[in-house]
């Protein structure tokens, strides 16, 4: 007989090895995955994992690591800290739709001006708008006590047809007879956000991500804010005796994640990216919820959490390319990721006895 | 524009269709809630219903089949999400969103074959004489047989959580479980039997957008359907009968969207797509006002059960 018993307090030991575990066994279950589909799993694993970070062509892959790691770091920065305030924000990537529109339509309004003020007024204007869009669950959720995890998830089909319409309608290039899609923001000066450092894939979004970082980690850690989250998700009840105002966790978390993945969304499309099309939405707001959770909703976790997850894109790409192995692959490889992760935490809150114990 | 062009029988009756796959998934989260679980999965388990329902109608060239691998489809799934949540006592919200992610993944890895080709559907009952009734022929007598099952579905639904024993039991371990343990029935038993019942009903509706409102399966195609069935359990304020309304409310807008799309309204397309979302949010809107904070939700909903604690 095999019972869980509950630790007085969480085992730090396991909260950390946790997600080595998680990804150890997803490898495992990945490889017979891979094997499943007819590939060679040690060949499959050896692509995706060691080839970007390690192989003969790291020095081009590493500089898409970065690329890649920027906007779901940002995004789960911001998300990571809602998490642990029990606040859901899942419409991240609705967030991130809208602050790339808005920033794009601000710079656009200038156009063709070459004036050093609107690469500025775009990122103010990008993290604006994904702060706006997240405050629509937010003050919902604050005023009426509407559900913000469906809320928020709803706008991101909102977004999606905004976005299209901007593609096609309001935002299309004027110059490109027929084609959807808005004018080339990485190829205007004024409104591109180029490599910083050539070949390493650093651009403003990279800077961005390292400063959110440090303000989230200096929030949770040194300040009564951040106190006041960590109250509010573990002890609900003792965060109300204490004080805390639940309306404005609610309106500081949705607003500071919405924020943040507005910028991820304007350093996107003045980027990678560097226009508004059809296909601008790449999914980076729902991997970002993977990636705070793998990171343990700690700043510095998701770095880490960050990087691995670029690699399984960069790596899935790769592999898609030599060994033919599809792209969904690489999507249900990242959701078991999460569900391993989730499973293993029991090991930080349980402890596992086996034989028959005294009844409680 | 030319609103003499949409037909109110036709409506009604696609209306019906269209209500229907999100009616299934709404009606088995409304149990699985009941029960005092937050499955946030119903997307996942959906789309992996339409995939596995899609894959084994084509394979064996029977919908039955489809629809019948669908269920099953759909309660692995969330037989996946109890395992994590009632055994390994994981996080409701996060575990939920994660069977989501990972049955969008798994359903395109598996569905890749099978993108563009067309499912043989289900054929409408024939009822002679009173199918071809003129307005009520088509509107309830004109259905395939997957339409009926799911109003039956209701009507069992409300008669099993109203009248039966066993719905008793569960409405009480959704309600406290503490309590209800104390009593000696077995609440993780309870909790994973409709947790899977809600898988089956889901996949059964992810199915139906597969085989039979489409009929064709692509990447993503249940397109937050799953979402908004958790939405109308809100609404419906865990009532079957008010799902029931619910679902049809919201079928019948995304057909009215469709056909002042075809109609050629004056107002833009994208407006029109994102109406049955919008109203969604609306609607939550309409439903906090009105039920104030915490409303008829379960009283043990989403919190982790452990016997020792």
């Amino acid at each position: 007989m095999i019972r869980l018993e509950r630790r007085p307090t969480p085992s730090r030991a396991w909260g950390a090895a946790s997600p080595l575990l998680a990804v150890a066994l997803t490898m495992m279950a990945g490889g017979l995955m891979f094997a499943a589909l007819g590939k060679d799993p040690v060949e499959a694993l050896r692509t995706i994992f060691w080839d970007p970070v390690m192989g003969e062509f790291a020095w081009y892959f590493r500089a898409q690591l970065l690329v890649k790691a920027a906007p779901l770091v940002l995004i789960a920065a911001g998300l990571a800290i809602g998490f642990r305030a029990g606040i859901w924000n899942i419409g991240a990537e609705g967030q991130y739709i809208v602050g790339a529109i808005a920033g794009a339509a601000a710079g656009l309004a200038f156009h063709p001006s070459e004036s050093v003020l609107i690469f500025p007024l775009m990122v103010v204007c990008g993290a604006l708008g994904g702060f706006l869009w997240a405050m629509i669950p937010a003050v919902l959720k604050v005023t009426l006590g509407t559900n913000e995890i469906l809320v928020s998830l709803m706008l991101v089909y909102v977004a999606d047809n905004l976005l299209a319409s901007a593609a096609v309608g309001w935002l299309r290039n004027p110059e490109a007879v027929g084609f959807p899609g808005s004018r080339n923001l990485a190829q205007w000066e004024a409104s591109a956000n180029p490599e910083l450092i050539a070949g390493t894939g650093m651009h403003w979004g990279v800077v961005a991500a390292v400063i959110a970082v440090i303000f989230a980690h200096v929030l949770m850690t040194r300040h009564l804010m951040g106190f006041h989250i960590r109250l509010a998700g573990q002890a609900p009840r003792a965060a109300r005796f204490a004080g805390v105002a639940p309306a404005r966790l609610v309106l500081f978390c949705l607003g500071l994640s919405g924020l943040l993945a507005g910028l991820a969304g304007l350093f996107e499309v003045t980027g990678p990216a560097g226009q508004i099309s059809i296909d601008f939405a790449s999914g980076y707001g729902f991997t970002a919820i993977i990636v705070a959770f793998l990171g343990r909703l700690n700043p510095l976790g998701i770095v880490a959490a960050g990087l691995l997850m670029a690699v399984t894109y960069v790596g899935g790409d790769n592999a898609a390319a030599n060994l033919g192995i599809p792209g969904a692959a690489i999507s249900a490889f990242q959701g078991m990721l999460l569900f391993f992760l989730l499973a293993v935490d029991v090991l930080s809150n349980f402890r596992v006895r086996v034989g028959r114990g005294a009844l409680a | 524009m030319d609103l003499s062009a949409i037909s109110p029988t036709l409506l009604v009756a696609s209306l019906m269709v269209a209500a229907t796959p999100i009616l299934l998934a709404a009606l088995g989260e409304m149990v699985v809630e009941k029960a005092g679980v937050l499955n946030l999965g119903v997307e996942g388990m959906m789309i992996m219903g339409a995939v596995t329902g899609f894959v084994a109608a084509i394979e064996t060239g029977s919908p039955w089949a489809g629809f019948l691998a669908a269920a099953i489809g759909g309660a692995a799934m969330a037989l996946l999400f109890g395992l994590l949540t009632q055994v390994l006592l994981s996080n409701q919200v996060a575990t939920g969103l994660a069977l989501t992610l990972f049955g969008l993944g798994l359903s395109a890895l598996i569905g890749q074959g099978y993108v563009g080709i067309k499912a043989t559907s289900l054929g409408r009952i024939d009822l002679g004489a009173l199918s071809d009734l003129p307005f009520v022929g088509r509107v309830v007598f004109g259905h395939d047989p997957i339409v009926y099952l799911s109003l039956l579905l209701v009507l069992g639904v409300w008669a099993f959580l109203r009248f039966t024993r066993a719905g008793l039991i569960l409405r009480a371990v959704g309600e406290s479980h503490d309590a209800a343990h104390a009593l000696g029935y077995h609440v993780r038993r309870v909790r994973m039997l409709a947790i899977a019942f809600g898988g089956a009903c889901a996949g059964l509706g992810g199915a139906y957008l597969s085989l039979v409102r489409v009929p064709q399966w692509t990447e993503g195609m249940t397109a937050g359907a799953g979402w908004i069935a958790l939405a109308i359990v809100v609404f419906a304020s865990w009532r079957a009968e008010r799902v029931l309304v619910g679902a049809y409310l919201f079928g019948g807008i995304t057909v009215l969207q469709l056909n002042l799309q075809t109609a050629g309204a004056r107002v833009p397309v994208e407006l029109l797509s994102a109406a049955p979302y919008l109203v969604t949010i609306l609607v939550l809107v309409l439903i906090s006002v009105r039920a104030g904070r915490g409303g008829a939700a379960p009283a043990d909903l989403a919190r982790p059960f452990h016997a020792s604690t």
